[in-house]
């Protein structure tokens, strides 16, 4: 059984071979192993175990089903038809989407086994999985630790070996950021490289689903499934799904490797620093070729992304107000009291920090000094990238300036909060993919991540040199 | 000279239009009109949380009609914004609009003046929207209900220019666009039903003064008449307060029906702040030419050109053809019925006449009324050729219409073709002198009125076959001579 625990799809895999039961009976086994591994860190909000096995049961998919019998890990923003579903947050407390999003739907039909639930931070408005209305995860390498967020649960069950893989969101590095501080793989796709369709949004420019996985062959599995147009989101791309695994080859001999002056600079823990540089020698050593390359509106990404990103979303949770679904103050006299108490006490401090935030900027007065302007710096860190592609294959950062702080040590303050995904929102602010790979500890052995960016939908390139990176480590 | 004529009027009207899609502007639901309530919905318009809107084509290329119809440029780079407020009929607590670069502008309408003048109303923009929902509150105003059927259907909202100086034009403007929007089969136009809605801005200000009057925005119009009694009313209202140098409050009014009289609803400090940014969900795009092309392709001929086709080809009187091309169905029946029998007037009387009378009858329109053009052509003719009394000819259309028959066949199987025969009607004048000799004295003594008595007299007898201008003839060289 602990074999399972650090082998991924592949472990899980050949361990549903050997065994020999049903799918019902196996998957029941690993409910159980989850629910005992999961006592201390809290990565599911709550482990649903009839719902979970006769789910596996009723999938129709044959055994030759690439993910058949695995069970993957589901943020509780990704809607599945039937099941609770609450972005961590009371306002959508028993809410149960009549509908399954888009890669729900493809997981399933590749006979994946859904593990509902995974932790979060409400909305997904945070960094370290604190602000889930249910209490926070704990990062499985130091339980004192928070996992990083917003997608902390989904992390935090596949670095413990819960499940095999997971599926996460990330609209500022809620993917990458986590996986660097619990020492996984995680990947945020290229704007509309797969289909938002049941993604619950935070905001909507700049959300992408993706996985979260114990290494990179999974990472390129997952990603192989789940990726593709979708006629129910218009902003998915008609671009064919390569054979991401094909693209999984260990020589980046000759490979351009852009290494952004911006993301090097103070701020950043020396153990941190330390671990990319050596990594960046490593790459070297494999044949790539090391260029010094420049982004130079880096240093803008953090506050227009607290611009754009909580403009859209207090549009997006204006929905939440306790008409039609989830929760509704029982303390109100008339509609606008209605309005009010349900949103007062259904959303968390964060998510109404956003909100204001968000309408602050939208309003008539500011529209052009906030949302706007923030529009066009977009345009330019876009345009950053734009120059830096045509010179170099990806760009190799830092994932986030430190490693995993301790519980409670940023609530109290945001900026510092939200300080730790200033090497990860560039590449949703541009809408282009980015990997975080595992690169070794810090002295305190506590995970260290490295970030591979490169232009819109060339995930290969990003696979190649992930994969060379983790085979040569 | 009244105190009224001292001031000028000025009103633009803001007219939203749902169009007739088979489905909603975002999503699959049906888009038909009366269905029970909740049942057009699906988590799309009912705005769950994660689903995301797609631009319904259809819904698209019909707004582009009315545009260009309505002489608009387009909007090459296509965009939607969010308006946000929050409302129980609008799920999403947004509505998905377009605010600074609507789907066309710089267009126009032409009107009509009483005079019989022509004037040009400019269309300033014209932009796509989802509907909400409906409400319908507890008189008890305990509770309210929300029907979501609504939500989601597609709308054009096609703003004026201030040009329009009369209620009288406003309503002229607006039976122009319905007549205009029909004829493309973009939308009912149903003001009862909601497929047409209308609110008015309107200001009043001294002749020759060039800045704008203090504007009212009055709402809750429910047909053309109401828009131009509202209208009336208020710009009585305004000038009175003027005149009696009190000031005009910018603010939204309400028109009362039965009452009416508008009464304020809201002040304009009291207005929202909507928020607008650009629709994440929906990327922008370009219309392509191509679309463009087709579309304007496929435009129908408008009532204005057809209108003067009308005139030069068929050669009608100005009201008649009005009359005939309002709708774009009936102008079609009319042409299909002249040419099967071509003498344009005589169809042009029968279809404003009895074929109207009928559609009122029955409450149908031309399509209802199941009336093949051809055989009305055909009784047309033989009622022009004597074949038919024009009595006659109205029973069998009546007829024709009921029972879907043939025009010939009824005729055969009634015997109802008209008797031109000398000797057989003779036979009949003959006893019709006969049985009425006080009638015959009074003609022989000159009392004109006699003859018509008498002629009647030989249609009944001859259950109205009987040539009446032949019968006259024959009545008259008998006895006058």
């Amino acid at each position: 059984m602990d074999t399972l625990t650090s082998s991924g799809i592949k472990g899980f895999r050949e361990w549903i071979k050997k065994a020999n039961k049903s799918i019902g009976d196996f998957t029941g086994i690993f409910v159980d192993r989850a629910k005992d591994m999961d006592r201390e860190i809290k990565g599911f909000i709550e482990i649903d175990k009839k719902s979970i096995v006769s789910r596996a049961e009723q999938n129709k998919c044959q055994t030759d089903g690439r993910l058949w019998g695995i069970p993957i890990g589901i943020k509780d923003n990704i809607c599945i038809e039937g099941e609770l579903t609450t972005c961590a947050s009371r306002i959508l407390q028993g809410f149960r989407p009549p509908y399954n999003a888009t890669v729900i739907e493809k997981l399933t039909s590749n006979g994946a086994v859904l593990f509902a639930r995974a932790n979060m931070d409400e909305f997904a408005f945070g960094s370290s999985c604190e602000t889930s209305c249910y209490g926070p995860t704990k990062n499985p390498h130091d339980l004192s630790r928070i996992p990083g967020g917003s997608s902390g649960g989904s992390v935090a069950i596949v670095a413990s070996g819960q499940v095999a893989a997971a599926l996460g969101s990330d609209t500022g590095g809620s993917i990458r950021q986590p996986a660097s501080m619990c020492g996984v793989v995680g990947l945020k796709p290229t704007y509309g490289r797969v289909s938002r369709y049941g993604l619950i949004a935070f905001a909507s420019s700049l959300d992408q689903i993706g996985p979260i996985t114990r290494n990179v062959t999974d990472s390129a599995e997952m990603l192989e499934i789940i990726a593709g147009y979708d006629e129910k989101d218009s902003t998915s791309v008609n671009i064919e799904v390569p054979k991401y695994v094909n693209a999984l080859k260990k020589d980046i001999n000759g490979m351009t490797i852009g290494v952004p002056k911006e993301y090097f600079i103070d701020g950043i823990e020396k153990d941190v620093l330390e671990n990319i540089q050596a990594a960046i020698k490593t790459l070297k050593s494999m044949g790539a070729k090391i260029v010094d390359v420049s982004l130079p509106h880096t240093k803008y990404a953090v506050s227009c992304y607290y611009i754009i990103a909580p403009a859209e979303a207090s549009s997006n949770l204006a929905r939440y107000d306790g008409v039609h679904y989830g929760y509704r103050s029982k303390n109100a006299a008339d509609l606008v009291e209605m309005y009010t108490a349900s949103r007062t006490e259904g959303f968390g401090q964060e998510s109404k920090r956003r909100i204001l935030l968000g309408t602050y900027s939208l309003s008539s007065g500011y529209y052009d000094a906030y949302y706007l302007k923030a529009q066009k710096v977009r345009t330019k860190i876009s345009d950053d990238f734009k120059k830096v592609f045509s010179v170099c294959d990806c760009v190799v950062t830092p994932t986030s300036p430190t490693t995993a702080f301790k519980i409670g040590e940023r609530m109290d303050d945001p900026l510092q909060m939200y300080l730790s995904d200033i090497f990860t929102i560039s590449a949703n602010m541009a809408g282009i993919p980015a990997i975080s790979v595992p690169c070794g500890k810090d002295k305190k052995g506590l995970p260290v991540g490295i970030q591979f960016m490169a232009k819109p939908f060339a995930e290969e390139t990003l696979f190649n040199v992930a994969y060379a990176f983790e085979q040569g480590v | 000279m009244s105190y009224r004529d001292k001031y000028e009027t000025v009103i633009g009207l803001e007219v939203h239009v749902q169009l007739n899609t088979k489905t909603k502007v975002f999503c699959g639901c049906s888009n038909l009109f009366g269905a029970g309530p909740n049942t057009q919905v699906c988590p799309v318009c009912l705005g769950m949380p994660g689903v995301l809107p797609v631009l319904n084509k259809q819904a698209l290329a019909l707004s582009i009609k009315i545009a260009l119809a309505l002489g608009c440029d387009i909007q090459k780079n296509m965009k939607f914004d969010r308006k946000n407020y929050y409302y129980p009929d609008l799920p999403k607590n947004y509505q998905i609009s377009q605010y600074d670069m609507p789907l066309a502008f710089k267009g126009c309408i032409d009107i009509e003046l009483e005079d019989g003048s022509a004037k040009r109303i400019g269309v300033t923009r014209a932009h796509m929207e989802e509907d909400a929902g409906k409400l319908m509150h507890d008189t008890g105003g305990v509770y309210s209900l929300v029907d979501l059927n609504r939500t989601g259907t597609p709308l054009l909202e096609i703003v004026s220019e201030p040009d329009i100086r009369t209620p009288q034009e406003a309503h002229s403007y607006l039976t122009v666009l319905k007549q205009i929007i029909k004829y493309l089969g973009a939308s009912d136009c149903n003001m009862e039903e909601g497929s047409l809605r209308c609110d008015a801005n309107i200001s009043v200000r001294l002749r020759g003064e060039k800045k704008l009057g203090t504007k009212v925005e009055i709402k809750n119009m429910n047909s053309f008449k109401a828009v131009k009694d509202a209208l009336t009313h208020e710009e009585d209202r305004q000038m009175d307060l003027l005149e009696d140098g009190e000031k005009i409050m910018m603010e939204t009014r309400l028109w009362d029906d039965k009452k009416g009289v508008t009464a304020s609803m809201r002040a304009k400090e009291e207005s929202h702040d909507y928020r607008y940014f650009p629709e994440p969900d929906l990327v922008p795009f370009e219309i392509s030419h191509d679309l463009m092309e087709d579309i304007r392709l496929s435009l129908p001929e408008l009532p204005d050109k057809k209108f003067e086709r009308f005139m030069n080809v068929y050669k009608l009187d100005k009201k008649d053809i009005e009359v005939i091309i309002l709708e774009r169905e009936v102008a079609d029946f009319y042409e299909d019925v002249v040419k099967g029998f071509n003498d344009a007037q005589n169809v042009a009387n029968w279809v404003k006449g009895e074929v109207m009378m009928h559609m009122n009858e029955r409450g149908v329109d031309i399509a209802g009324l199941k009336l093949a053009p051809a055989d009305l052509a055909s009784l047309v003719k033989m009622a022009k050729e004597g074949a038919l009394s024009y009595l006659v000819a109205k029973e069998v259309l009546r007829e024709c219409i009921d029972t879907g028959k043939k025009p010939e066949s009824i005729v055969a199987e009634k015997g109802l073709r008209q008797v031109s025969d000398q000797g057989e009607i003779e036979k009949i004048v003959d006893q019709v002198i006969a049985a009425n000799p006080k009638s015959v004295e009074d003609l022989k003594a000159g009392k004109e009125n006699a003859i018509s008595f008498l002629v009647g007299q030989v249609m009944k007898m001859s259950k109205g076959k009987a040539n009446p201008r032949m019968a006259n003839e024959i009545l008259r060289s008998k006895l006058v001579g």
